[in-house]
Order: structure tokens, then C-alpha cells, then sequence
């Protein structure tokens, strides 16, 4: 698939986003991190910047960017629908949730509700995100269990980076928030391996032969495209990385998203506040071109089925 | 809208395309660009037209596929096209409504005036069959000619897509496949018609016949004929004053 | 759940149009017919024609993209002269005054010293009728169509075999045939009858075998595929006529009656009349009649004639039966099947079965009609029985060096299979058939080439015998292609892909200038193409260019227009009117003759002119006889409709068949009607006359037919036509080669002549190849039509060339990778004449000696109004490089064309190459020339094309949500 930079960047940026506010909207009601208005105004807006930013850059991608609020007209059957309805919806508790912290510094009680709300709907919208690609049948790279799991724990991974980063940032060091970070790691680290190796390992169910119902007279190879140039569908669909290329980025991937991120954690916590706090960040920069590069290999990997019509 | 039909109706048109006869032609496809270039999904924009990377709109393609190895196998033209399917993803991943497909005749079309270009549905289209226009920012897509098939300004025959039209070959047919009385369902029949790609459940409404086999055998049941027995009479001119059978001019 | 708003309301039954004119197209030579749909005076849409003949009603991806023709970017759009060096491609505007006063000028010249100095050349148009006229009236012999780089091997050897061809002047009865042959056929110019035809026979079960080295297109739905290595047809139907003859099965019936084989051929070794059939006293050939055990006449009905045996002459020398001699010949061990698989890549077993499915169809699976008719000697036959054998060739037998041999071969197997215009077999389409050859000599004899005189004929005919040949007292060419000449004696249709070589070497002379009309002669048309463009810009020791003067007459910026002093813009083929003639190449069908017309429907929105109104205009300013009345005013003052209503070729016929007599209610002969182009306008542009039922078959021996035939003027006597098994002519040529008669060809060309003379088909290895190291050069090198574009002409169609942008070279997998050749990979196709790099793309079906491309889709960069790096011309490439149009120098030097011997027909697919990968990392194909610049006038292309955006249907108002 073509990893147009609008479909990469969106969830990235959301994913961290969306990550970061569920995290704040539990944590800080359960008061587990500072509830000091300064924290919470870097911290929510972060997050919040964070998620409108990947929903602005989504509509860069549109044909007709002034109709977007008909996108909110299809829940009941489409997950993009309902994904923009959450990430809609979910303003408005993250909206409360920032006036209880920022303006009046109470994250508990009805504020903290709110938060808690954040968080869930939030938690949703990722699920949204997710279901968008997992529900797609004809690319089994994206149509399969681990999908909506990555996606989920991505988030909250890569929003525990920042959440670490700006905390250490403020001068709040915690080895409970760095557990946080190392935790979600672990997960996501063995949920996109997991992935990465379903993704090795599946077989395909499409076929040439049964993309053209011709798989009874012999093995099927495209002789002539429709035409010899690329079409829309080609260069929308038929996207795809080298093995080769795919091993070297996962590789890549691994290192800034999990590896880096993982080493500066630990050092946070060992280390002098200031150079923890410029730990954090680098793990948190770390992560986040980590994860564009994961969102761009969980495009440029993925393969339609379209493609058995072109020769692939 | 963007939810398939709950009731939908008996009828589903759509094709059926005879990949034994079709030659490859093209025609099919550039008489579909034609028409609805200027019909009611006009216009299939082309861009950088007479350039170094012509990229225009088609809603039909024809791909040329080899099956089997060496001399053996087949070679097989292959057109493509929106399939109608009844149950296309293409519509219920659609967040706006722009695409939807009709309950009176399982026609899937999009509502341009909708559309915001998400681009998703081509996603979930496993046939390739939906195709963007960035000039208008729109997907577009085969109408199944439905500026064409009630169209009451053409005469009654007329009434038929472009593409099946125009067919050299007469690889098109056109019609009903919600009723299995119908020509074009008992021609599935016959030919034992296939869907493309079932097992991602789509349910295509349109229908490929697959090629007859060969007739290289000797069988004379598949054409074939018995060997030629050499004329006992046959060497030189015995064989000649044979043939001189008093015949008359 | 009720819906969340309102559905669309799509308008289902727009309007589609304010008008509808019929016409005829012309994206190709087909000429189905098309009606127009327009709306507020822009073409809407084009479809085909259900009430058409030709097409009734479909209509090919061409003619489906004639609109974006239409409005190409690169139609010329003013007369256009040279400014800059030729070939440089640098332009003025002129208007049209001057642009004709110019070619007068030029022209005048000539024609007051030497016409044949005009060397007038056509490519693809369809007005031979009206350029060939011309050509005669100004008095030079150097004049073609395109026929001779085309098929006129098909051309010729049908008609001196069965008075007909395959080409577009015969077809399948495909209602009624149970087995179709074809040979070599991708695509041809019945395009769209051929594939109403194949869906027919396929829904009658009958069966399709296609020999053909390349599985695509018509190949790909044959039952049975036969991937014959090329240039090797004539030996697989020869063993299909051995196997026929060693089975006795062959219709015997059929070869006395329609036949030339019991004619009686004069056996008198070294005789100057060896090998000539025996005549009587008034010319009539002799047989023997077993009856009465004497001698008779041939051509008496009634008789028992023999087809073997040695009979003495009246004056003492024996004669023997052409089928005898065939016989003897095709019995012998070299064409059995196992002698020729190895050559032709097709295993015995497989010709074997082939020749057993052939006589079944033929012999057990008869079809009659049960309808009477009445034969050439007024004999009543109650039905019409016929062999159920079909067969059709094109340019895959033509465009070799053996073609004309091979295609007699195949005449030859459907007469002795009994299968020539009977139920099932292959038909004539009217005015076909003619007597084999026709009587039609070409004109311009050393003596009837005079200074401000027209030729006394037309310069194109069929030469019967060394006589009727156009050459000088020492057997030098007359014409500058040297048809007719002993190089090329049967040269029906010219040889246009000789000319610029010719011209330019001034053998046999020097012209002054080279008119050509819709053939792209810088490129793709031309063989060796980049020498021949340095010919076109050759300069001599005086500096002025070899070829003095060239005039084209394009309509669009063709790489040709570069190479050209003065450019006469046409006009598209809605803008203007054209006739499809029974003189020329008319749109009939088996069962009656057809002829069209087009009109224009849209007026031209810049300044050009259509090519026959200027070409009419030229000749009467040029008082050329027949175009200017006694006073010297022009003839035909109101151009080509003008010419098309009032010219009459002989009294009573003239270019359009219906509607004739002045009150337009006759039909084939009849005064001009001054209404008739309107009754074609009313009638949807076409006439046809079916013939009565009892004329359908055995038209070469059908009274009814030929008394109709000889009223509407196609043929001069109603005798029966006979099928010439065995072909008196060629052997009158080769009795010249061994000396005898008054015209001798040249010593040197002796040899040659006495071989390739051969009365009954022969087969030989084709001469570029036969040239070629196999072991050097060991892969065949072919192109094939792509359905989907005509030539060079559809890539400045936007829609045509988003499906053909550029194309590759085919070979086989198991080659390729014998070869360390990968998919996708760049090569170099090495002939001994030249490199050519291109792409390569590996397939299956595919004979394993052979590589081949898609024609012609390679352009010249800049040329066609497309961008510089389109990938016409950045991937896109030429196989014409590597064919030289000269075969490798004789043993004294004397190199002769690459072409066959008998017809001149130019061999492209004679060629041999090797490939070798490209190691430098090549992107690009090569060669690439300069690019050509835009011609004055046209404007630079649009980025974005919205076609049609203006034709949408208003969208019905939405209710509110
Ligand atoms: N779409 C389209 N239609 C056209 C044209 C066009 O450019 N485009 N051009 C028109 C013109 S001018 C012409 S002359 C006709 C030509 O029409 P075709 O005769 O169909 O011409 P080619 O494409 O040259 O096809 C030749 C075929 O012969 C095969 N072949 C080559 N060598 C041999 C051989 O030795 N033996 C056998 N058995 N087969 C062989 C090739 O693989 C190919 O399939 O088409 C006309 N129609
Ligand atoms: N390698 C290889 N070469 C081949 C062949 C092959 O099989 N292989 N085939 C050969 C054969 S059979 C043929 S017939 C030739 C064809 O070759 P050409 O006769 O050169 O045919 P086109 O390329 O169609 O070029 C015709 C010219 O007519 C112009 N034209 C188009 N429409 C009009 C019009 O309405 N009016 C005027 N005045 N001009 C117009 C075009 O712009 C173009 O310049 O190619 C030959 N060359
Ligand atoms: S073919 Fe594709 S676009 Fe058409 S209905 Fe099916 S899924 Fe939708
Ligand atoms: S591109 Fe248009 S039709 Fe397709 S899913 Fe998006 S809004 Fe719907
Ligand atoms: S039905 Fe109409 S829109 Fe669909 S492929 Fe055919 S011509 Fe095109
Ligand atoms: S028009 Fe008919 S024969 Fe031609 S490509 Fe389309 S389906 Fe095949
Ligand atoms: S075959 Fe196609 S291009 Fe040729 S005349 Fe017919 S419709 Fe036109
Ligand atoms: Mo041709």
C-alpha cells in the first residue's frame, strides 16, 4: 500500500496523542502523577495538540477536506465514521477534563470523571483506528488479530514515552512512571513481533488463480498489465517494499521505537534529573520517528489483493 | 446509506463476461470511457495526457494473464471491471454515504457530492474496480451504464452498457442474475460461471465464464479425427489413374 | 433502519444527443460504420452502427477513442514550409495559395520534362482510386499505396491463383464453416468481422486452429494453438497436402470442374514453351477427356477430363496434367511430416492429426444448402454442397520472403480440399472474384512515359508474362521502386519501402520530388529507419538535398512532417468526405457488395483542407486531362464530392456504386446521379446490394453471378473463372529466365527468376534469414498488430496510448532464462544490421525461436505533439532499425531488395537477431534521435483533460436533509 505521509503520520501522531491522554486520564485522577496546573497544561496539550494535529494531517489526504463533517454520518456501518465521531466525541471530556486541571488544578471527583472518560473514549478511538485496517479483507496484512492489539498498545506506549519525558521534564522523577513505559514497551515489543511474524509466516488465501478463477488450467502469470504505465490503482495499491528493504527498516524500527527508547528509560532512572530529563526526551524522540517508520513499514509491507491482478 | 440494503430487492444486474471468446480487444474499455466520460459521472479526467505519465480515469481494464507452463498452457484476456458485489466492503467502509449500492437492482455507485475523497473504499475493493479522481477529488466507478439501461431516450436493444455494446466478441452479456431464469443466469449455469476471489466473501454479482478446453487430442468426440489411412492405391500413379474415376466437368 | 438522508437521484435517461449523423470510421482501415452523436455541435459519442454491414454495431477500442483523434493536440493545423535544414523540424505557416502554388510549381516542372520524376506515393488512405487516376493523368509510373511493404503477396497470389485473396477481399463462411485455418493473423483489417466471426464459430462449435508463433489475441481463443517457428508455413501446408494426396483425400470433383488441374502442360524439356499449358487453335487449354479418349478444349463442359497420364500433343509433344505434376511433387519424402518438423517446430504427429481433422471436416461433415443454382455452362444444380474447411492468412505468411509461394500453398490445399466459395469454405466478397490474373496491365512502358502527356493507363496491374513487364530495352527498371521490373515482376502493389533508398541512390534514377500522402515513410513504414531519415536529409557533392522536393500531406505531426519541404494539412476523418470504393477496397461482404462514403459531420475549427480536394485542385491547376474541361477550367470545381458524384472511370462507372442514374434507382453502372452522395448521407453512409441466394457460392463458376457481376461492371466477360492450381505465368517468366521469348531478364537475375518461377509452390528458407548466421543471429525477430492502436497514429490519442505508452520485447521464459535474461530486464537486439535496446518481458506461449513486439509503438521523440520524455519514446522503441531494406551484396554486388522475389513484398519478419543483456544499468530504449520540435501552430497540450465534464447531466436538485 502507498504510505501516503497523511496516513502515516495520522495515527502516529494520534496514536502518541491519544496514548498520552489515556494515560494522563487515569493516572492523574488515581493521582499516581503530578497534578501540579503547569504539568497539566504541557501534558494535556501535548496530548491533545498531538491528536488534533494526526486529525488535521488526515484530511490532508482528502479530495474534498470542506465535506469532512459528513464523515461523521456513517457510524453505524464505518469504523472511519466512528473513529471520527470518538476522536470528536472524546474532546469533549478531554476539553473538561483540562478546564478541572488547568483552571481550578483538581483532577478528582467530576474532573477526574471526566478524565477517566477521556481515557475510555480516547481508548476507543484507537480501537476505531485499528478496526479501520484490521476490517479490510483484501490486505491480510492489516486484516488480522494483532492489528488492533499494536495499535492499542503502540499508543500507549509511545504516550508513556512523552508522558516520562515531560514529567522528567518538570523535574518529577518516579520509577513507578518508568515502569509504565517499560511495561507498555514489552507489550507492544511482543505484540509487533508477534505480528511481524504472522506477517512472515501467513499464507496467502488469495491467489493469482483464484483472483482470476483460472487456477485450473496451470499456475497463472500476468502477460500484459492494462496498461504498461501505472494506473491509480497501481500506485495507490501496489505499494510494496523489497524483503530485503523490509528486513533492514523492521530493523530500524526496532531500534528507534523499542531498542533506544529502552536504554533511556533505564537510564532515567539511574541517572541525575537533568540528563534523565534529556534521556526521556531522546527516548521519546526516539520512539516517535520509531513509530512513523513502524506506520510506514505496516503500509509499504502490506499487500493488496488487487496486486494479484498486476502481477504480483 | 452507507449500510447495505436491509431489504435488498430480487433483481441484481450486472455481467457476465466469456473469457473463451474474449480476444483482448480493448474495446470494452475505452467504449466505457467513452460514455461516461460525458455521462453521469463525467468527466474521466486524464491527466498529464500527452505526457511522460498519462494517469486517466477507466472504470474497465482488460489484463492479458498466461495460465499453465510453456506451449501448454492458455493464454487468457481478462477484463475488469466493478463486479456489484453483494456484499461490498467498498460501501460499508464508506464514512460519509457517498457510496452505496441501490436496493432496486444492487447497483453500487458514488455519490459524488459526498464523496470526500477518503479514499477508503478503493481500499476495500479486492478488484481493483474504484478509481480516484484527483482533478475532481472524487471516487469514481462503474455505473454498470445506469445512465444507459433505463435510459428511455435510447431504443429498447440499446438499453444495455456500453461496454457490452461495443464487444466485438460478444464476451459481454448483460442482465439479471438475481434470476436464475434469466439468459444470462442459465449461461452461468451452462458455462459454470465463477466468482472471483470467494473466499473473501464479497459475493461478486458479475461472473466469469472460464475458457472452454483445448481440442488438440485426437479424441474425435473433442473435435479430433481419426488418422488418415494411407489410399492403398496412394504411391504414384496408381493412386492418379484411382482418382481418374470418369468424373465430369 | 430508515436511511440517514436521501439517496442520490441519479438522472437514468439523460439525453444523449440533439443529432445523430452516420459515417464511417476511420481509425483503421475496417471501415465499420459509426453514428455520431453530437450535442450543441461537439461530438457527444461514437458508436458503432447496428444496421452496418461491416459491424453491425460494435465497435473496436479505436473507433472508440476517435473523439480524443479528433481533437488530438497534434493535428496540423496550416500549411506548413520548410524553414530550417530537413529533418530539423523548423516551420512557417503559409497559406494555402502559396502552399499549392509552391507543389504546382515543383510539379509543372516536372511534369513538362520528365514525369517520372514525381515519384507519388499513399500510404494508409483509402482514394487509390482517385491517387492512382491521378498519378496516370500526370503521366508518371511511380505510383503506390501501401500495398507492397503490406500484403500484396496475399494480394497477388490469391488473385493469380483463385482470383481472389484472403486480405479483406475474401473471408471465412464463418456461419457455416466446422474447421477455420488461420495462419499469421493478429488482428488485420476486417478487425471487427473477424471477431463477429470467431465468436460465431466458437458458439457453433466449430473448431479454430491458429498457426502462429505468438499466443495472444485471436491465438489465445483457438482451440488449438500451433506455435509454428516462422517463415515455415509453406512447408506445414505442404505436408498437409502430401498427407491429403498419400490419403487420396482430395475432391476430385471439385479440381475438374473449377480447376486448372487436368489442363495439360506442355512436357518438352528446353522447348521455349515448356511448361506452358497446351492450347488449340483459338487459345483454349486442352485436356484430355477420358470419355472420348481424345483431346478437348478445357474449358467445354461436359467432359471427362483426366487427371493423370502423358498425352501426345497435335504437334507431337506430350502433355501432362497439372495435377500429375503437383502430384509427383508433393509426394515426394521432403514433405512428409517427420521430413519437416524439425524445420517447422511442429511435431508429426501433430501435422498428421491436422491433416486427418481437415479431410474429416471436409469430408464427413459436408454442408448443403438447399438451394438451386445454375453453373457456369447452364447446368442446374439442386442445392449447394460444400467442404466445411475454412481458411485465412495474413501478414504472418505475407511479410516474409517465401509469402507469396506459401500463400499459394494454402490456395492450393483449399483446392484440393474442394473448399473455394462453397458452404463453409472461404467465400469471395464481391467484385472478387476476377479471372485469375485479371486482364489489367500496368502502364508506363519506356515509350508511355511522355513529357505533358498522361499514361495511357492506370501505373498498378498484374503482368501475365515477361511482356507486360515495365522495363527498359536492357531489362533495367522503369519504375523508381522497380515493381514489375525482373527484380520484382509481379509487384502488384508497388514498393513503397524501396523509394526513399531508391531516390536517394539515384538507381535506377534521380527523382526531383517525393509526394507522399498519409505514410509515415521517416519512421515506421520504413525499413532501416534511421538511414532512411539520413537519406531524406542527404545533400549532394552540390549541396542541394539528394531528393530534391518532398511534399507530404498529413493531418498530423507525424515524425514525417519533419522531413518534408511542404506540409499539406488534412483534415480528420469527421471533417471530411472519402469514398470506400468497388474500384478500390470497398466494405463488401460475401454475400453482396457493399460501398461507403464519408460526410463531414463537424466543420474543421483550423485552416486545413482534406488531401483529395487539394490533390483535385493541383491537377487542374496543373491542366492534367482529365481534371480540366476543353476551355481549361476544372473539372470538378466543387473538389472530391464533386469528383466522387461526376467522375466516370469508363462510361457509366464511376467511384460509388448506388444510386446511380440521374434518378439515382441504378445500381453498379448508370449515368451520374447529381443527388447520390445525399442518398448515401440518408442511408447511413453505405450501400450494399445482397445477392440473390442463388449467387452466394461458386461464384467463379455461378452463371447467375457472373452475368450480374459482368452488368455491374467488375468483371468484362461472364467465363467461368478458373482456379489456377498451376500457374501458366510464373512459368512464362521462367521460360525467359532459360532464355526463351523476346524480353530476357537481366544474366545476372536469370538464376533467380528460373527458381522462384516455380509454376507450383515452392518453399525456401526466407533470405535475410537464410543470410543470417543462425548460429550468430538465432532468434526470429517479429511484430505483431496490437488490437488497441493503429500503427503510429494512436499515440497522440489520449486514451489510446494510456493503453500501449510503450512495449517490450516478448521471449519465451525458457529462452530467457537460458539466456541469464531476467523479467523486466533491459536488452540489446543485435541484427547484422544494427542494435536496438529495449525491455523485456518473458512469457509462455510463445515459439521458442522467437522473440517479438507490439508495431509501431515506438515514436520519435517530440514527435505527435506528446512531451519530450513520454515513454513512447524513452521506453518505448523501433524493431524497423534493425531490418535492413537491402539484402546482403550477391556474389557480383548487386544487392537486391529485402523482399520476395516474385512480388517485391517487403520482408520485415525475415529477421534474426541475438540478445545480449544490457550490463549498464540501461533505463532507456535506444536509439534515441533529437527530439522534434513542436510545428508552428500548435499549441502546447493541456495537463489535464476533463473530456465530457460539459456533457454530464445536470444533477437533480437534492431535498433538503
Ligand atoms: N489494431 C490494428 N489493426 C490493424 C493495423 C494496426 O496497426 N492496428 N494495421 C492494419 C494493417 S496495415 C495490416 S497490413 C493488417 C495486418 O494484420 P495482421 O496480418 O494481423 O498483421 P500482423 O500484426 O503483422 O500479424 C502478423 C501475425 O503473424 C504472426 N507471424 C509472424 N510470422 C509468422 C509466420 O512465419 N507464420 C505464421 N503462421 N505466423 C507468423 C505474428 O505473430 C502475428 O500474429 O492489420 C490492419 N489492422
Ligand atoms: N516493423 C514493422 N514495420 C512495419 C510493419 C510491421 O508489421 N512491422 N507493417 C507495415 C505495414 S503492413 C504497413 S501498412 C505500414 C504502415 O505504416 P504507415 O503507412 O506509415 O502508417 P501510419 O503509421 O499509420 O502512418 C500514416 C501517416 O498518415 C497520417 N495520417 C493519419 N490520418 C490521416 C489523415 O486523415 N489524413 C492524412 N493526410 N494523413 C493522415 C499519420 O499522421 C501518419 O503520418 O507499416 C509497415 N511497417
Ligand atoms: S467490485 Fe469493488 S467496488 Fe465493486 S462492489 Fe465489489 S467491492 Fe465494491
Ligand atoms: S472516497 Fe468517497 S466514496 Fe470512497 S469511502 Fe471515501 S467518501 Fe466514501
Ligand atoms: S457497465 Fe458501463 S461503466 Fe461498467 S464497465 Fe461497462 S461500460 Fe463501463
Ligand atoms: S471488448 Fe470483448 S473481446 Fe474485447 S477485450 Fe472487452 S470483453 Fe474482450
Ligand atoms: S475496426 Fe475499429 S478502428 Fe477500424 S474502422 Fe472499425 S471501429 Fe474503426
Ligand atoms: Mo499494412
Amino acid at each position: 500500500m502507498q504510505p501516503a505521509y497523511s496516513v502515516i503520520f495520522f495515527p502516529s501522531a494520534s496514536g502518541m496523542g491519544y496514548g498520552l491522554l489515556i494515560l494522563l486520564g487515569v493516572l492523574a485522577p488515581a493521582e499516581m502523577i503530578p497534578d501540579n496546573r503547569a504539568f497539566g497544561l504541557v501534558s494535556l496539550g501535548f496530548a491533545l495538540g498531538a491528536v488534533t494535529f494526526g486529525l488535521v494531517s488526515s484530511m490532508w489526504h482528502l479530495g474534498h477536506p470542506e465535506r469532512v463533517l459528513l464523515a461523521y454520518t456513517q457510524w453505524r456501518s464505518s469504523w472511519l465514521s466512528r473513529e471520527g465521531v470518538l476522536a470528536t466525541v472524546t474532546y469533549a471530556p478531554a476539553g473538561l477534563f483540562a478546564i478541572g486541571w488547568i483552571g481550578f488544578g483538581e483532577v478528582v471527583g467530576f474532573w477526574g470523571v471526566c478524565g477517566l472518560a477521556a481515557a475510555v473514549l480516547a481508548g476507543f478511538t484507537v480501537y476505531s483506528t485499528g478496526m479501520i485496517y484490521a476490517s479490510l479483507r483484501p490486505i491480510p496484512a492489516w486484516c488480522n488479530r494483532w492489528v488492533v492489539p499494536v495499535y492499542l498498545s503502540l499508543a500507549l506506549f509511545t504516550g508513556a514515552l512523552w508522558l516520562n519525558a515531560i514529567r522528567l521534564l518538570f523535574g518529577h522523577p518516579a520509577a513507578d512512571a518508568s515502569l509504565v513505559v517499560v511495561a507498555t514497551l514489552l507489550l507492544s515489543v511482543s505484540l509487533k513481533w508477534a505480528y511481524w511474524r504472522y506477517l512472515d509466516g501467513a499464507r496467502a488465501g488469495s491467489t493469482p488463480e483464484t483472483a482470476t478463477g483460472l487456477g485450473s488450467i496451470g499456475k497463472v502469470r500476468l502477460l500484459d498489465p492494462p496498461r504498461t504505465q501505472t494506473t491509480y490503482v497501481t500506485q495507490e495499491m501496489g505499494y510494496r517494499v523489497a524483503r530485503r528493504h523490509a528486513a533492514k527498516l523492521r530493523r530500524y524500527a526496532s531500534v528507534l521505537l523499542f531498542a533506544l527508547p529502552f536504554v533511556l528509560t533505564l537510564a532515567t532512572v539511574a541517572t541525575h534529573s537533568w540528563i534523565a530529563a534529556g534521556a526521556a526526551v531522546a527516548a521519546a524522540l526516539s520512539g516517535s520517528v520509531g513509530v512513523v517508520i513502524e506506520r510506514w513499514l505496516f503500509f509499504a509491507e502490506a499487500k493488496h489483493v488487487v496486486t494479484l491482478y498486476h502481477g504480483a | 446509506m452507507t449500510s447495505l440494503p436491509r431489504d435488498p430487492g430480487p433483481k441484481k444486474l450486472g455481467l457476465v463476461i466469456d473469457l473463451d471468446t474474449c480476444v483482448g480487444c480493448h474495446a470494452c474499455a475505452v467504449s466505457c470511457k467513452e460514455w461516461n466520460t460525458g455521462g453521469v459521472a463525467a468527466p474521466l479526467t486524464d491527466l498529464d495526457p500527452y505526457g511522460a505519465d498519462p494517469v486517466g480515469v477507466w472504470f474497465n481494464r482488460v489484463h492479458a494473464y498466461e495460465a499453465g507452463d510453456g506451449m501448454g498452457g492458455r493464454t487468457v484476456h481478462f477484463p475488469r471491471s466493478c463486479l456489484h458485489c453483494d456484499e461490498p466492503a467498498c460501501v460499508s467502509v464508506c464514512p460519509t454515504g457517498a457510496s452505496y449500492k441501490r436496493e432496486e437492482d444492487g447497483i453500487v455507485l458514488v455519490d459524488e457530492d459526498l464523496c470526500i475523497g477518503c479514499k477508503l473504499c478503493s481500499w476495500a475493493c479486492p478488484y481493483g474496480a474504484r478509481e480516484y479522481d484527483r482533478d475532481a477529488g472524487v471516487m469514481k466507478k462503474c455505473t454498470l451504464c445506469i445512465d444507459r439501461i433505463y435510459n428511455e431516450n435510447l431504443p429498447e436493444p440499446e438499453r444495455v452498457p456500453a461496454c457490452v455494446t461495443a464487444c466485438p466478441t460478444s464476451a459481454r452479456h448483460f442482465g439479471d442474475l438475481g434470476d436464475p431464469d434469466s439468459p444470462i443466469s442459465r449461461l452461468v449455469a451452462e458455462r459454470g460461471g465463477r466468482d472471483l476471489m470467494p473466499e473473501l466473501g464479497y459475493r461478486p454479482v458479475n461472473k466469469y465464464l472460464p475458457p472452454r478446453p483445448t481440442r488438440g487430442g485426437t479424441d474425435p468426440a473433442e473435435g479430433g479425427a481419426d488418422p488418415l489411412r494411407p489410399e492403398p492405391e496412394s504411391d504414384g500413379g496408381r493412386f492418379l489413374r484411382w482418382l481418374d474415376a470418369t468424373l465430369s466437368r | 433502519m430508515p436511511a440517514n438522508r436521501e439517496r442520490e437521484r441519479v438522472d437514468t435517461a439523460p439525453k444523449i444527443s440533439d443529432e445523430v449523423k452516420e459515417t464511417t470510421c476511420y481509425m483503421c482501415a475496417c471501415r465499420c460504420g459509426v453514428r455520431v452523436h453530437l450535442r450543441n455541435g461537439h461530438i457527444r459519442y461514437l458508436e458503432g452502427n447496428p444496421r452496418h454491414p461491416v459491424n453491425r454495431g460494435v465497435l473496436c477500442a479505436k473507433g472508440s477513442a476517435g473523439i480524443m483523434q479528433h481533437n488530438s493536440p497534434a493535428r496540423l493545423r496550416k500549411p506548413l514550409r520548410r524553414v530550417g535544414a530537413r529533418g530539423e523540424g523548423r516551420f512557417e505557416e503559409i497559406e494555402w495559395e502559396e502552399a499549392i502554388a509552391l507543389a504546382v510549381e515543383w510539379l509543372g516542372a516536372i511534369r513538362r520534362s520528365d514525369p517520372k520524376k514525381l515519384a507519388f506515393f499513399t500510404g494508409r488512405d483509402q482514394s487509390q482510386a482517385l491517387t492512382g487516376w491521378w498519378a496516370s493523368q500526370f503521366g508518371t509510373p511511380n505510383h503506390a499505396a501501401h500495398g507492397g511493404f503490406c500484403s500484396v503477396n496475399m494480394a497477388a497470389a490469391g488473385i493469380y491463383t483463385i482470383g481472389g485473396s484472403f486480405w479483406e477481399f475474401g473471408e471465412p463462411d464463418w456461419e457455416r464453416t466446422r474447421l477455420l485455418l488461420m495462419f499469421g493473423v493478429a488482428e488485420d483489417h476486417d478487425s471487427n468481422p473477424i471477431k463477429i466471426g470467431l465468436s460465431k464459430l466458437k458458439a457453433n462449435g466449430a473448431k479454430f486452429v491458429s498457426v502462429n508463433p505468438v499466443r495472444t489475441g485471436y491465438s489465445a481463443i483457438a482451440d488449438e494453438w500451433i506455435g509454428i517457428r516462422p517463415g515455415t508455413d509453406g512447408l506445414f501446408v505442404l505436408a498437409l497436402v502430401h498427407e491429403l494426396l498419400r490419403a487420396g483425400s482430395v475432391d476430385a470433383e471439385f479440381l475438374i470442374r473449377y480447376t486448372n488441374a487436368p489442363w495439360l502442360v506442355i512436357r518438352d524439356e528446353g522447348g521455349p514453351e515448356d511448361g506452358l499449358i497446351a492450347r488449340d487453335g483459338d487459345g483454349a487449354p486442352l485436356c484430355w477427356d477420358l470419355r472420348s479418349e481424345e483431346l478437348s478444349s478445357a474449358l467445354a463442359p461436359d467432359i471427362s477430363p483426366a487427371l493423370s497420364g502423358s498425352y501426345r500433343l497435335p504437334d507431337g509433344r506430350s502433355g501432362t496434367p497439372a495435377f500429375e505434376l503437383l502430384v509427383r511433387r508433393y509426394q515426394q519424402p521432403e514433405f512428409a511430416p517427420d521430413a519437416v518438423a524439425g524445420t517447422t517446430g511442429v511435431p508429426a504427429a501433430t501435422i498428421r492429426r491436422i491433416a486427418a481433422e481437415v479431410a474429416a471436416a471436409a469430408f464427413q461433415e459436408t454442408v448443403t444448402i438447399e438451394q438451386p443454382w445454375t453453373d457456369w455452362a447452364g447446368r442446374r444444380h439442386e442445392r449447394m454442397t460444400g467442404r466445411p474447411v475454412a481458411m485465412h492468412a495474413m501478414r504472418g505468411i505475407s511479410a516474409h520472403s517465401n509469402g507469396f509461394h506459401t500463400c499459394r500453398a494454402i490456395h492450393l490445399l483449399q483446392m484440393l480440399l474442394g473448399t473455394v466459395d462453397v458452404p463453409g469454405g472461404f467465400r469471395y466478397k464481391p467484385p472478387f472474384p476476377k479471372p485469375a490474373p485479371p486482364p489489367l496491365k500496368p502502364a508506363g512502358k519506356p515509350g508511355e512515359i511522355v513529357p505533358g502527356a498522361p499514361m495511357p493507363g492506370p501505373p498498378l496491374g498484374f503482368p501475365s508474362g515477361p511482356a507486360d513487364l515495365l522495363v527498359n530495352e536492357d531489362g533495367s527498371p522503369v519504375r523508381i521502386d522497380k515493381a514489375f521490373s525482373w527484380e520484382a515482376p509481379l509487384a502488384a502493389h508497388g514498393m513503397l519501402h524501396m523509394v526513399p533508398a531508391n531516390a536517394w541512390r539515384g538507381d535506377p534514377y534521380p527523382i526531383d520530388t517525393l509526394f507522399i500522402y498519409m505514410a509515415n515513410m521517416s519512421w515506421n513504414s520504413a525499413m532501416n529507419t534511421a538511414e532512411t531519415m539520413h537519406m531524406l536529409t542527404d545533400r549532394d557533392d552540390a549541396g542541394g538535398y539528394r531528393i530534391p522536393h518532398i511534399i507530404c500531406a498529413d493531418a498530423y505531426a507525424s515524425e514525417m512532417v519533419a522531413y518534408s519541404d511542404l506540409v499539406l494539412p488534412d483534415t480528420t476523418y469527421l471533417e471530411r468526405w472519402d469514398c470506400i470504393s468497388l474500384l478500390d477496397r470497398p466494405i463488401s461482404s460475401a454475400d453482396g457488395a457493399a460501398d461507403a462514403i464519408r460526410h463531414p459531420v463537424v466543420q474543421p475549427d483550423r485552416d486545413v483542407r482534406p488531401f483529395q480536394d487539394v490533390l483535385i485542385d493541383i491537377g487542374a491547376r496543373l491542366g492534367l486531362p482529365g481534371l480540366v474541361r476543353d476551355d481549361g477550367s476544372p473539372r470538378y470545381p466543387g473538389g472530391y464530392p464533386d469528383y466522387l458524384v461526376n467522375h466516370q472511370r469508363v462510361p457509366g462507372i464511376g467511384s460509388l456504386a448506388g444510386w446511380r442514374g440521374v434518378d439515382g434507382t441504378m445500381e453498379g453502372t448508370g449515368d451520374p446521379n447529381p443527388e447520390q452522395l445525399e442518398r448515401y448521407v440518408e442511408a447511413g453512409s453505405f450501400w450494399q446490394q445482397p445477392l440473390a441466394p442463388e449467387m452466394r457460392f461458386f461464384k467463379h463458376a455461378n452463371r447467375d453471378y457472373l452475368k450480374h457481376a459482368v452488368a455491374m461492371g467488375w468483371i468484362g466477360s461472364p467465363d467461368q473463372i478458373i482456379l489456377q492450381l498451376y500457374s501458366e505465368p510464373m512459368q512464362r517468366f521462367r521460360l525467359a529466365a532459360r532464355g526463351h521469348g523476346q524480353v530476357l531478364p537481366p544474366a545476372e537475375l536469370r538464376e533467380r527468376i528460373d527458381r522462384y518461377f516455380d509454376p507450383l509452390p515452392i518453399w525456401y528458407q526466407p533470405f535475410h534469414e537464410a543470410a543470417t548466421d543462425g548460429d550468430a543471429y538465432p532468434l526470429h525477430a517479429l511484430t505483431q498488430r496490437p488490437m488497441a492502436m493503429y500503427h503510429s497514429w494512436g499515440s497522440m490519442n489520449a486514451w489510446l496510448r494510456q493503453i500501449h505508452p510503450s512495449n517490450r520485447l516478448y521471449i519465451g521464459r525458457r529462452r530467457a532464462e537460458a539466456l541469464g535474461i531476467e523479467d523486466d530486464s533491459w536488452v540489446d537486439i543485435v541484427s547484422p544490421h544494427g542494435r536496438v535496446r529495449a525491455r523485456v518481458k518473458l512469457m509462455e506461449g510463445v515459439n521458442e525461436d522467437t522473440v517479438w513486439t507490439w508495431n509501431a509503438i515506438g515514436k520519435r521523440a517530440g514527435a505527435w505533439a506528446l512531451s519530450d520524455d513520454a515513454p513512447e519514446s524513452r521506453e518505448g522503441f523501433l524493431l524497423n532499425h534493425l531490418i535492413p531494406e537491402r539484402l546482403p551484396p550477391q556474389p557480383d554486388g548487386h544487392r537486391h531488395a529485402n523482399a520476395d522475389p516474385v512480388t517485391g513484398q517487403a520482408a520485415w519478419y525475415d529477421l534474426r537477431v541475438r540478445l545480449k543483456p544490457a550490463t549498464d544499468g540501461a533505463t532507456a530504449s535506444a536509439p534515441r534521435f533529437d527530439p522534434l520540435p513542436r510545428p508552428p501552430g500548435l499549441a502546447a497540450p493541456s495537463s489535464v483533460l476533463r473530456f465530457g465534464a460539459g456533457f454530464r447531466p445536470r444533477r437533480p436538485e437534492r431535498a433538503a436533509r
